[in-house]
């Protein structure tokens, strides 16, 4: 099994409010003090991957358009023990929109080669698109599903070869799908990523890394390079939403679960 | 080509989430000065039909068995050729997962831009504009999307219904599809979570857990709450990856977005992830042992004790109270 994971990093998503700004002229947020991190559903996706080469075997390659510091990303899924690892440099536009980094993906994974399954995060932590899964299916003409939290080989011969098992509004469903396929992963008690091993976070920086440039791909560089033509981000604001929260009064514990409780069914009973 | 549709899956609503697609469909139509068509996937539903046809210019009913259960192949070749169809300048979705799942694909294959959690449309100089919560939450993106048609799923919730009209004026037509051919992979099994009684989108009164609760069984506990008051339970992100909690009570930017009457947060930190989840609740309230966690900023009213103190003695004091 030829499994490709397409890994984004963005700025950590778990940095307060109070710390959080933007540049509005750039429309995009400053960095500051903030750490660059692995977008977490590619890590939920890698670690689904990990545990499907542990079943099935086969070898998982790490993909990420980004800048020169998605290398660090790269860095960490090879501790987690990827195979291999391509970064397609991004030399330049913050906020490529998501058919343009479709496109660089489908050029690279062309480029790879042969591929069984590619697996990407449902969204990303930053600008949340969530929409790359589904372009980058089209790219490449093969169909998709999302919100995918495991993945089985099937046994037989059909050519229905994996099992994936989704999550729906209310539940989930299991689907039987060829490959080559691309699956979105989302979150799930059984995909947790795994901490990789000092030892081995050493070692994967001694570990090859390709390193690949856009005008290699054969792609129209210089439409990535303005960002694209699928959207523009023509705002950006941070909303201010003030609420006074009241907390309940009382001079023991019962005294404040009393207000509490007469809070709560004031609010309910009004409903 | 100044004309709007909106797909609206026949196995959903009416409920307020459609009556909010229909309601945003109308508005941007009446912007572009175009007509709305909505369409109607899956089986048929004759409640769906009159709420769509009070509000729109012709409903059309795609019920070919072959997208009475959804397929994700068969069901985007049928919106594609609806599309092909009809030629509209923007195409609206709710916020379900088959929706968010098609709504990039379906827009790659008309040629078209996608963008998806809309919570406002706008039309500015002949060109569509979404304005979406972006950065978990922490940031408003006004996005505009260059090609067309501009395919959007929408926070439905988060748009008004339009006033209803006199339904009669709609056509209604069957669309016959051809989706046969499609292949690729198959929904081979369903399951439903125990949701509680009605959906946790239309929950009046919720009670939500997080990882401050340390196990799954205080959820156990929590129920009880919840039954006293109506609610429904529901979980954090942490909660749900702990296992506490299925994935289908996960509330958030990735998870259910809510909008109770009352919205009850047990040793849920307040992360914007979370938040983005309950921006539409009327009342927040919070139980949770730090006094600067910033759920305490999004509150009404709270507590600042240990949840496990809290709990029994609220239980006991609403059933008392209550009476
Ligand atoms: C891209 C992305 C998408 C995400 N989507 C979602 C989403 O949809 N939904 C979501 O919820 N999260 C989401 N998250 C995760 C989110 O950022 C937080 O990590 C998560 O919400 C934290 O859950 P929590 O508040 O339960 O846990 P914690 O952050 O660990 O907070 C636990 C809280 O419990 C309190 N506590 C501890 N013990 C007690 C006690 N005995 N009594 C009372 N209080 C106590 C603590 O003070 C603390 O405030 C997302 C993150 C990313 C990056
Ligand atoms: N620049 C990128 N490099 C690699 N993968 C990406 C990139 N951008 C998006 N992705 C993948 O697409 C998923 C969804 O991102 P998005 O559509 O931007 O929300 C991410 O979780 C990644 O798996």
């Amino acid at each position: 099994m030829n499994i490709i994971v397409c890994l984004k990093q963005i700025l950590d998503p778990l940095i307060p409010v109070r710390d959080f700004r933007i540049d509005p002229e750039l429309r995009a947020a400053v960095q500051g003090s903030a750490s660059l991190v692995t977008n977490i559903f590619c890590e939920n996706a890698l670690e689904t991957a990990l545990q499907l080469r542990e079943r099935a075997g086969g070898k998982i390659t790490v993909l990420a358009f980004g800048a020169p510091s998605a290398e660090d990303s790269l860095r960490k899924a090879l501790a987690m023990k990827a195979d291999d690892a391509v970064l397609v440099v991004n030399d330049g536009n913050v906020h490529p929109d998501p058919m343009a980094v479709a496109r660089v993906l489908a050029a690279a994974i062309r480029k790879i080669g042969a591929f069984d399954l590619v697996m990407l995060g449902r969204e990303s932590g930053d600008w949340g698109a969530g929409q790359t899964g589904g372009l980058l299916a089209e790219e490449l003409g093969v169909a998709s599903v999302s919100f995918v939290d495991a993945i089985e080989v099937a046994d037989g011969e059909s050519h229905l070869k994996l099992h994936l098992k989704r999550q729906t509004d209310t539940g989930w469903e299991r689907v039987a799908a060829p490959t080559p396929l691309v699956v979105t992963v989302t979150n799930d008690e059984h995909n947790v990523p795994r901490i990789p091993k000092t030892r081995d976070v050493m070692m994967s920086y001694r570990q090859p890394l390709a390193k690949w440039t856009l005008d290699e791909l054969g792609i129209d560089a210089a439409a990535v390079r303005a960002g694209g033509d699928y959207y523009r981000v023509v705002d950006l604001s941070i909303p201010v939403r003030e609420t006074k929260c009241e907390l309940v009064s009382g001079d023991s514990l019962e005294d404040k679960v009393s207000d509490l409780a007469a809070r709560i069914l004031q609010v309910t009973r009004a409903m | 080509m100044s004309d709007v549709v909106v797909f609206l899956f026949s196995s959903s609503g009416p409920d307020r989430a459609t009556e909010g697609a229909l309601g945003a469909a109308r508005n941007l139509a009446d912007s572009l000065g175009g007509r709305v068509h909505a369409v109607l996937v899956g089986a048929s539903n004759e409640a769906l039909m009159r709420a769509s046809a009070a509000v729109a210019d012709a409903v059309l009913i795609a019920d070919d068995p072959a997208l009475a259960e959804y397929q994700p192949e068969a069901c985007l070749a049928a919106l594609v050729q609806i599309s092909r169809m009809i030629s509209p300048r923007a195409i609206l979705l709710g916020n379900d997962a088959y929706s968010q799942e098609l709504a990039p694909r379906l827009a790659h294959r008309l040629g078209g831009s996608a963008t998806g959690d809309a919570v406002e449309l706008a039309v500015d100089d002949g060109r569509i504009r979404a304005r979406r919560p972006v950065y978990g939450g922490k940031a408003v993106a006004v996005i505009e999307l260059l090609q067309s048609p501009a395919v959007v799923w929408l926070r439905a919730r988060a748009f008004a219904p339009a006033e209803a009209r006199d339904p009669s004026g709609a056509t209604v037509t069957r669309l016959a599809v051809d989706v046969a051919s499609a292949g690729g992979p198959r929904i081979i099994e369903r399951a439903v979570e125990d949701a509680g009684e009605s959906r946790l989108e239309d929950a009046r009164v919720i009670v939500s857990g997080g990882r401050g609760l340390g196990g799954p069984e205080p959820f156990r506990d929590l129920g009880e709450v919840a039954s006293l008051i109506g609610g429904q339970l529901a979980a954090s992100r942490a909660a749900c990856d702990a296992g506490w909690a299925p994935p289908s009570w996960q509330v958030g930017q990735t998870g259910k977005k809510v909008a109770p009457g009352l919205y009850l947060a047990v040793a849920i930190h307040g992360a914007s992830q979370h938040l983005a989840g309950i921006s539409d609740a009327k009342v927040i309230a919070a139980i949770n042992i730090d006094p600067d966690a910033p759920i305490f900023k999004h509150c009404s009213f709270g507590i600042v004790e240990d949840y496990r103190k809290v709990i029994p003695l609220l239980r006991t004091q609403l059933a008392a109270q209550k009476k």
